[in-house]
């Protein structure tokens, strides 16, 4: 204490920096992070998607206070934090909400990465982590599906869970191992519970973090594509980047406000998004006794349901849908190219990824009707075969494209743009 | 870029309205649960011709005087049939398996149905009886073919008949018209006034925060909007070191 | 680079703006999820007063009834206990029912209750919250013994209002929860009569 009266913050941060990298933490991944200074609208939901974990992690924490697991009491423990908890309607809302939040911030953070090759080296690291947490939010929400315990919510289950009954062999047992029971039971709730609200959210914020630290030791991608170390100043600074603090933490800030405003006309003005968000089977208890008219997962996963569905095959639909994310984490050595962003890439790939994402969005769309529907003449499931085509076709094309040499791209900038 | 966004989110949206519009051929209950006067008389109505068979096991007596506008006494005296301890819910008498065999099922709770089936749902089921000589109760619904459910309401809209088409070469119903001789007391507009009334009611029971939500919502994106104005002008501020 | 003095001035002020403005809808958005934790309307409910019938209790008995989780006893008391109770008032720690705390203001009286012949006790010793036993018959924990609650636990002594005697480790009177009667001559426990409409 070489100090008579040091004062109280230098003090108190000094005698925590000689115990705990507290200011090194800041400064290395915050206060003097240099991020490029071209990000754009695409760069938002990186942020968004943390604050909507947050949001998920509090509001869950204060539904399980008041949540029932068991077959008897979990759907009359939704509707008592609805009606009879003071402002219990509220927090549902915001985790029913945040849960198709998640979904819309991390499809749009990943399409980022496709529209400016931020999976390509050195950053494959940060693609497969981020390809676990889309895994494992998968699985976090479809486990959280189960516990209103609604009409939905049981047959939902039902369904995916046979899927993995499909599997050849071992695919009986599976289910049975993974349901505890004969039939999806309370016993399969209970097991369900203590997944989504420890098992999984330990596991998704652990991987953030890796996703994160990857992220900060190389350093972020923009949309030039351009490697903005390899231009530094006299300080050893590059000089297309800013400091994260304060030119992004200011700039999320207000990202989040616009981001908040849809969020809420959602949460108080259409938390049911037209029966999207929360399913009218659901306001139903679940009943083994009786299938509702009209099985479908939420709207998150219609997409992969769509390829699940358009091979006549169970386990061959089992096969193709889960190639449809196995070739996801592929990405970075199916893209044999070198230029990372699409501004620079060849005319081809600019179609093959316009007709990805259409592909995308349609096979989602199309998870949502009955698969004997018609749309201009076809049925849903043709076309559903048809964009299972286009979406496999996207990784195929990619291949070739980029493999042998039929790619023209432009010269890309020596610095960023904008 | 800005146009492949535009067109995800357009995308996104459009299959939204898509996929709730749904068969189309419901009724339009225009719910409106701010509108009091309706779920007061919804609330009557329901007492009186639903409760002796159906309950609404979530809600609470003590929920109707902030929705409905009514003290609660006037709930006690008007609504509850039997003893009242405050905090009761709408439970009833009769019990579920006494109803499965007199009915041939039990009849459902009412709290969520609005939710489940839908506001449009309900109103045109209610608009759908019509008197079949052939069911064993002696009615039938269009909606739900073979309900086990009576036609409670006829004692204010009488006694339909149900028209018919021919579609493929066979008979089907195509809606229901009350003869003139078998007219009940209200008119064909009253009658669907009152199961609009009723229809809103049960909008109220599945939530009855519904209202609320959304004057706090209006109150919550006011502020949100001078909140991201601030932050965007703060953004603007701290960026003109940037280039 | 920045420039000095007109746009600092304005990065403070708009950064105190949204600091401020954030601050309040942090501080709003926390409010749902403090009220979360109050009693919902199940609790409520649960916890709603207790309507007793007290017209079949004999001088001496105790009836026993639950309000909000809690043990209540309506005990009716007889002549020679109402009798006593003025008498004891020197071997007593608190014989005015001075601790507002345990009883309300219309049971700060020697009889701690609305009708001198019924009490409406909660019987938690106030020591340690174990339930004490009902001893009405004067002489039956000792000779002087003129009736009252004797703690198992560690020998707190309480007479028939539940006031508690000096000298024994309980410090203060047996609660008297809040009651009224009712015009049809029930026992309301849990409700005072301004409360109620």
């Amino acid at each position: 204490m070489s100090d008579a009266t040091p004062k109280a913050e230098g003090g108190l941060l000094g005698w925590v920096d000689a115990r705990f990298p507290l200011t090194k933490m800041w400064n290395e991944h915050i206060a003097e992070y240099y991020a490029p200074k071209n990000f754009n609208i695409w760069y938002y939901f990186g942020s968004l998607a943390l604050f909507v974990l947050v949001n998920q992690l509090l509001t869950g924490i204060w539904l399980t206070m008041n949540y029932n697991p068991s077959a008897d009491g979990a759907f009359a423990s939704v509707e008592y934090i609805m009606r009879d908890v003071e402002w219990g309607w509220l927090i549902r809302y915001m985790h029913s909400t945040g849960a198709s939040a998640f979904f819309v911030v991390v499809y749009l953070h990943m399409f980022r990465a496709l529209l400016y090759g931020s999976y390509q080296k050195p950053r494959e690291l940060i693609w497969i982590f981020g390809m676990i947490i889309y895994l494992m939010l998968m699985a976090e929400a479809f486990m959280g599906y189960l516990l209103p315990w609604g009409q939905m919510s049981y047959w939902g289950a039902q369904v995916i869970i046979s899927l993995f009954g499909a599997i050849p062999g071992v695919g009986e047992q599976l289910a049975l191992w993974i349901r505890g029971d004969f039939n999806i039971s309370g016993v399969t709730l209970n097991r369900f519970f203590a997944l989504h609200v420890v098992a999984l959210p330990l596991a998704l914020v652990g991987l953030v973090v890796f996703h994160i630290l990857a992220l900060h030791e190389v350093g972020s991608n923009n949309p030039d594509g351009v490697n903005i170390k390899e231009h530094k100043d006299k300080s050893g600074k590059p000089k297309d980047g800013i400091p994260f603090h304060p030119y992004y933490t200011v700039k999320d800030t207000f990202g989040l406000g616009v981001f908040l405003i849809f969020f809420s006309a959602v949460v108080f003005f259409a938390p049911e998004m037209g029966g999207m968000f929360l399913e009218p089977p659901n306001f139903e208890p679940a009943n083994p006794l009786q299938t509702p008219e009209h099985i479908a997962p939420v709207w998150y996963f219609t997409a992969f349901y769509s390829i699940l569905r358009a091979i006549p095959d169970k386990f061959g639909g089992v096969l193709a849908m889960g190639s449809a994310i196995f070739l996801l984490f592929l990405l970075p050595w199916i893209d044999r190219g070198r230029v990372r962003s699409v501004r620079y890439r060849g005319l081809g790939h600019k179609v093959a990824l316009g007709l990805f994402a259409a592909a995308f969005v349609a096979l989602s769309y199309l998870g949502l009707q009955a698969p004997s529907d018609l749309i201009l003449g076809l049925t849903v499931t043709a076309w559903a075969q048809i964009w299972t085509v286009v979406y496999f076709g996207f990784f195929a094309f990619l291949f070739a494209y980029t493999a042998f040499g039929f790619e023209r791209t432009k010269p890309v900038p020596e610095r960023v743009t904008d | 870029m800005r146009n492949i966004a535009l067109g995800l989110i357009l995308g996104f949206f459009s299959g939204v309205s898509l996929a709730a519009g749904g068969g189309g051929d419901l009724m339009d209950a225009k719910v409106d649960v701010s509108d009091q006067s309706s779920l007061q008389r919804g609330a009557k109505l329901f007492a009186n011709n639903c409760m002796g068979c159906h309950s609404a096991e979530y809600v609470r007596w003590n929920a109707l005087p902030e929705g409905l506008g009514v003290p609660m006494e006037t709930v006690e005296a008007s609504l509850v049939y039997g003893s009242y301890t405050p905090g009761d819910k709408m439970n009833i008498a009769m019990r579920g398996s006494e109803a499965s065999d007199w009915f041939g099922a039990e009849p459902p709770d009412l709290s969520l149905t609005a939710r489940s089936r839908g506001a449009d749902w309900v109103y045109t089921y209610l608009n759908s009886f019509y008197r079949d000589p052939d069911a064993s109760i002696g009615w039938n619904n269009t909606l739900l073919e073979n309900s086990s459910m009576p036609h409670v309401l006829w004692r204010l809209q009488g006694v339909p008949e149900a028209q018919y088409e021919e579609v493929g070469g066979e008979l089907q119903t195509a809606g229901i018209s009350v003869p003139d001789s078998q007219r009940g007391p209200l008119s064909e507009s009253e009658y669907h006034q009152a199961t609009r009334d009723i229809t809103n009611y049960m909008a109220f029971l599945a939530e009855p925060i519904r209202a609320k939500r959304q004057q706090i919502g209006m109150w919550v994106i006011g502020f949100l909007v001078i909140f991201t104005g601030l932050a965007y002008l703060m953004k603007r501020e701290y960026w003109r070191d940037i280039h | 680079m920045s420039q000095e003095g007109a746009s600092n001035s304005r990065r403070r002020f708009l950064t105190g703006a949204v600091a401020v403005v954030g601050g309040v809808g942090a501080a709003y958005t926390a409010v749902p999820f403090l009220a979360y934790w109050n009693p919902s309307a199940t609790t409520r409910a649960a916890g709603a007063p207790v309507e007793v019938d007290t017209s079949t209790l004999e001088p001496g008995q105790r009836m026993n009834i639950s309000w909000r989780g809690q043990p209540v006893w309506v005990i009716r008391r007889s002549e020679a206990a109402l009798e006593a109770l003025p008498t004891l008032e020197a071997s007593l720690a608190d014989p005015d029912s001075a601790v507002a705390s345990q009883q309300p203001t219309y049971a700060q009286n020697t009889h701690r209750s609305i009708d001198p012949e019924f009490l409406v006790v909660v019987p938690i010793c106030t020591h340690l919250g174990c339930i004490p036993s009902y001893m009405p018959k004067a002489g039956s924990l000792d000779a002087d013994w003129k009736g009252g609650f004797f703690c198992p636990c560690h020998g707190s002594k309480f007479d028939l209002a539940g006031r508690v005697y000096a000298g024994v480790p309980a410090p203060t009177n047996l609660v008297v929860p809040p009651h009224r009667v009712a015009e049809n001559g029930l026992l309301v426990v849990g409700e005072d009569d301004e409360e109620a409409a």
